[in-house]
């Protein structure tokens, strides 16, 4: 009895941490699309650099670190409740729905973490000068890292429905 | 042609017809 109520708790508190760190990533990915990217061509060029300079980095800090938890407590989970391998093959020939609706919104979140990592990540790293390009590689970097982010927002929407949907299954 | 990813309107437009072919998809498989 005390085993179970200990598992359960675990299983609470990853959980708890998986949203927490959810909210963290996709709240500035959303930040991001809805908010700062709209707004930036309406801000006078002379106040642009307060946002690209000392906004930005520090967003693009939580913003992908917020992305590595969350997949690492989501794993943890699924493991945990002991859907992982089912949920990787999203759930085919096991006739679970649960597991095939958490499977796509495991893939589609991984597809938003790889982008974010391997794809925004080095990206911005051009555009905020922490890697040396010229202006036009920034000026494609910062190209490649908006269209990724985009994506990313576009494939949010049906991630969050299958992350919150297994609860209807 | 722009690309529709420019636009945020379009890419929620997207990212909801996205959603109803998972939901296909996942009838179809589950």
């Amino acid at each position: 009895m005390h085993e179970f109520v200990a598992l359960d708790w675990w299983n609470f508190f990853f959980r708890w941490c998986h949203i927490a760190s959810g909210v963290m990533w996709i709240g500035h990915l959303w930040y991001f699309n809805f908010t700062q990217t709209p707004t930036m061509p309406k801000i006078p060029a002379e106040l642009r650099p307060g946002v690209a300079k000392y906004i930005l980095p520090e967003a693009l800090f939580w913003f992908r670190w917020g992305a590595m938890f969350t997949i690492i407590f989501g794993l943890i989970l699924a493991w945990m409740n002991g859907y992982l391998l089912s949920a990787i093959k999203l759930g085919i020939g096991d006739g679970s729905t649960h597991n095939t609706t958490i499977g796509f919104g495991m893939w589609l979140g991984t597809i938003m973490w790889f982008n974010v990592w391997f794809i925004i990540w080095p990206n911005q790293k051009k555009n905020i000068g922490i890697t040396p390009a010229t202006p036009d590689e920034i000026k494609v970097a910062a190209r490649t890292a908006g269209l990724a982010s985009r994506v990313n927002t576009m494939l949010s929407i049906p991630m969050l429905y299958c992350m919150t949907g297994i609860h209807f299954y | 042609m722009k690309n529709p990813l420019d636009s945020l309107a379009q890419t929620i437009v997207l990212g909801l017809v996205l959603t109803v072919v998972v939901v296909l998809l996942i009838h179809a498989i589950a």
